[in-house]
């Protein structure tokens, strides 16, 4: 999926820095630890701004091309962080079967927004997922991690408007 | 340190606590006060259905209701019937109960806990015969299926080694540790016919020889748990029921080839499976069944959890290994294969979750135990997780060489709602359509090949007569254009170009020339590709075609989807004879594409229509169709 560059204002605080810092010497000499280190970054951030990718390339001696090659290319990392409401719909095969495609436009129509958005105000984020394996529930949809099945394109209002 | 003594002192103080759930209806006393054993489903199937608040309920009401020292609740991991979660089971009767709610909980514990009486209304209902309640394995759902990589699922509490080793854990890897030479073990392996259940179907003894040829040294057992094909969700199921034996198979497989370290790389998507395998892989050191000298025979092995990021094709053992080594999933060309040159370019096996899960079963029971099961060429048994519109979701164990005919028909329960089967898809984005005409298949890796598809890692998703196939097919390039990692161009820009066609088609601007280059294309694709990404993609439109090549020629020759799927192909129209002029239609249309007037047959301007559907859902006489 084509991921694009946040406008949000990248915000740090002391007590995130430290624990970035601390992430990043526990794992400075474990061959291979870009992607743990990057999935660590993300916990505390809940997304990887370009100046987090910088202090992780300096800190495990990375170009920067390199740590952001990696953000880019997987799909579970953020380059945007997420809205107050995170939506998100299955568009793995025994969802597509059962109509998620359906639920897919239906968000989009809703929150104004496309697959891997966050709104302008910060309130809604969507993402289009893979399979998230709950295929005996399909479709799904998932707020805020609250897990939502067996659901038609008319139930997707009524479940968002309750994290409003 | 455990010696083998220890172990064997834990097995039998545990046996007897676990001895219940097998025997249907035989009390079995462990000293230990429990009546009953109760067991909910805490896989990632029951507890998106909240099984977590039904087992919270449980224990508050068993306090409540003063039994709580002799009810033992058990958070297990898949039944396999994900569609009726959330499950509960009680032994040693083994009733069933199904779609359970936290405000059923106090009715099943005064009826049944405390009074012996199983709340019929609750329990699944194919276990209900007039005044017989049937246990689980006596359902259609169950009798069929052969349960090895997940003989332990839903039987034991998968974050308790204790429980694990009553079930004979442990016991493979003291019998290779103590009496067994690695080219013994590896010949057990190779004699019992067991292939790789990740997709491709190489044959897992012969992996492990390779590796073991090589010069001593760093070596790596790898365990391929990214389990990336869309609706495939048996690895995860085995994770998280019995992770246990996942490490067994890995450490019996370090021993077997020289490793002392191995790696699972595990999909981030699995939360409650990486959570199992942490709280594993901690049990099993601190037991010293992991770590240095195990077992005092001075074999040493430890293994470490890698989580992957979203990137199908970090299935891809190379690309598998690149990712773990902290770069950008990209495969490598092989050879030199792993086996020679892999992780950290030191001699390595990658095995999937369900072939290691078979290991530890072969060792204990021999080759000829588990070559007795399944075909000619395909050994054993092999897991499906059996979704999209069929009765039955969830996850399936059968011999190999079922056929698809018994897997939908009996153990699915069949296509919902009094619709025709149509096709099975089977490998995910890498395999293809089985169509109605081949239902009587023995499922096997070869049959599987011979008609266009493949076994793939498991899943199986049913269609019916509402699936268009040329949409299925737009839906798998999609994934793929998507995953396609970019490295090689034929699969990059290949697949782009399938994509685009089939979109040019289900617009209704196709031609019957488009129809020749997705063929073409396809073969380019096959033969070009660097990894089995780019090779395989183009399987799912050869299969397709193959099979169901008049509906391409409907969408472009008579610009009709047969399927009324495809939006640019179809139109709605009220029948005029249904129409009873209600106006419900025609207030509800976005677009006021509907006039007419009152108690007169409404008509659709087709020029207006964006094919939203509102009116049909609207209509109350069903005088509303899809052309």
């Amino acid at each position: 999926m084509k991921k694009k560059l946040t406008t949000v204002v990248f915000e740090d605080t002391p007590e995130k820095a430290s624990k970035l810092d601390a992430l990043i010497s526990e794992y400075k000499d474990v061959e291979g630890s870009l992607m743990p280190v990057l999935q660590g970054a993300q916990e505390i951030y809940g997304y990887l701004p370009i100046e987090v990718q910088k202090k992780i390339a300096d800190g495990l001696g990375l170009s920067l091309s390199e740590v952001y090659g990696a953000v880019s290319f997987y799909s579970q990392f953020a380059l945007n962080p997420k809205g107050k409401v995170a939506i998100s719909v299955c568009l793995g095969t025994a969802c597509y079967v059962k109509g998620s495609g359906k639920l897919h436009e239906k968000c989009m129509e809703i929150t104004g927004i496309g697959a891997g958005d966050i709104s302008p105000d910060g309130r809604f984020s969507y993402e289009a997922t893979r399979c998230i394996g709950a295929c005996g529930l399909a479709p799904v949809m998932t707020v805020n991690g609250d897990v939502y099945g067996r659901i038609t394109p008319a139930d997707v209002e009524g479940i968002i408007a309750k994290y409003l | 340190m455990i010696t083998i003594e220890q172990l064997n002192a834990v097995k039998k103080e545990y046996e007897p606590k676990v001895a219940m759930r097998h025997g249907h209806g035989h009390f079995v006393d462990a000293g230990d006060g429990i009546r009953k054993d109760v067991l909910i489903c805490g896989g990632t199937g029951c507890t998106s259905s909240s099984s977590m608040s039904v087992r919270d309920a449980l224990l508050a009401e068993l306090k409540t209701a003063g039994i709580a020292d002799e009810i033992k609740v058990v958070t297990t991991g898949c039944f396999g019937l994900c569609a009726l979660g959330p499950i509960m089971i009680v032994y040693p009767e083994g009733t069933f109960y199904s779609k359970v709610k936290p405000e059923d909980i106090p009715e099943i514990v005064k009826e049944h806990l405390v009074g012996g009486r199983p709340v019929r209304h609750l329990l699944y209902h194919e276990t209900v015969k007039g005044d017989e309640i049937l246990a689980l394995d006596q359902t259609p759902f169950y009798a069929k299926q052969k349960r090895v990589a997940l003989r332990n699922c839903g039987v034991i509490d998968p974050e308790c080694i204790k429980e694990y080793i009553a079930v004979d854990g442990y016991q493979a890897l003291a019998k290779v540790l103590t009496t067994m030479t690695p080219s013994e073990v590896i010949k057990v392996v190779l004699d019992s016919g067991l292939r790789g259940r990740g997709g491709a179907g190489f044959p897992t003894g012969r992996k492990w020889m390779f590796a073991e040829a090589q010069p001593a040294g760093k070596k790596y057992v790898v365990c391929n748990a990214d389990e990336g094909d869309p609706g495939a969700f048996m690895d995860r199921s085995v994770l998280e029921g019995d992770p246990h034996a996942v490490l067994e198979a890995m450490a019996i497989a370090g021993y077997a080839i020289g490793a002392d370290e191995g790696y699972i790389y595990v999909r981030a998507e699995y939360p409650i499976a990486v959570h199992r395998l942490e709280v594993a892989i901690k049990q099993a050191e601190e037991m010293g069944l992991l770590g240095e000298n195990i077992f005092g025979t001075g074999f040493n092995f430890k293994i470490t959890l890698r989580l992957g990021a979203g990137a199908f094709v970090c299935g891809e053992e190379t690309a598998l290994l690149t990712s773990i080594e902290g770069h950008r999933g990209e495969p490598r060309p092989r050879p030199p294969f792993p086996a020679v040159k892999g992780l950290f370019g030191k001699p390595t096996i990658i095995n999937n979750v369900e072939t290691l899960a078979n290991v530890c079963q072969i060792i204990l029971n021999g080759a000829e135990w588990f070559a007795s099961m399944g075909t000619e060429k395909s050994k054993g048994t092999k897991v499906f997780a059996l979704g999209g519109k069929i009765t039955n979701t969830g996850l399936v164990e059968i011999p190999m060489g079922t056929t698809l005919r018994e897997v939908v028909e009996e153990i699915g329960g069949g296509v919902p709602n009094g619709k025709k089967f149509k096709a099975a898809q089977t490998g995910g984005p890498s395999g293809g359509c089985i169509p109605a005409s081949l239902i009587d298949t023995p499922i096997d890796y070869d049959n599987l090949i011979a008609i266009g598809s493949m076994m793939g890692s498991g899943g199986l998703i049913i269609m019916d007569e509402d699936t268009c196939m040329v949409d299925i097919a737009k839906f798998f390039l999609e994934f793929t254009v998507d995953e396609s990692c970019g490295k090689c161009a034929p699969c990059r820009i290949g697949t782009m170009r399938l994509l685009e066609t089939l979109e040019k088609i289900t617009s209704g601007n196709g031609t019957l020339e488009d129809i020749d280059r997705l063929e073409e294309l396809s073969e380019y694709l096959k033969s070009a590709s660097l990894c089995a990404l780019g090779q395989t993609a183009p399987n799912p439109v050869l299969s397709t075609l193959r099979y169901f090549r008049d509906e391409y020629v409907a969408h472009v020759v008579d610009k009709t989807c047969p399927a009324h799927v495809c939006k640019n192909l179809m139109k709605y129209k009220i029948l005029p004879d249904m129409c009873k002029g209600c106006t419900a239609c025609a207030r509800k249309c976005p677009v006021g594409a509907i006039t007419g007037a009152i108690k007169a047959p409404h008509t659709i301007d087709p020029e207006k229509c964006i094919k939203c559907g509102v009116c049909i859902t609207t209509c109350k006489f069903g005088a509303i169709v899809k052309e």
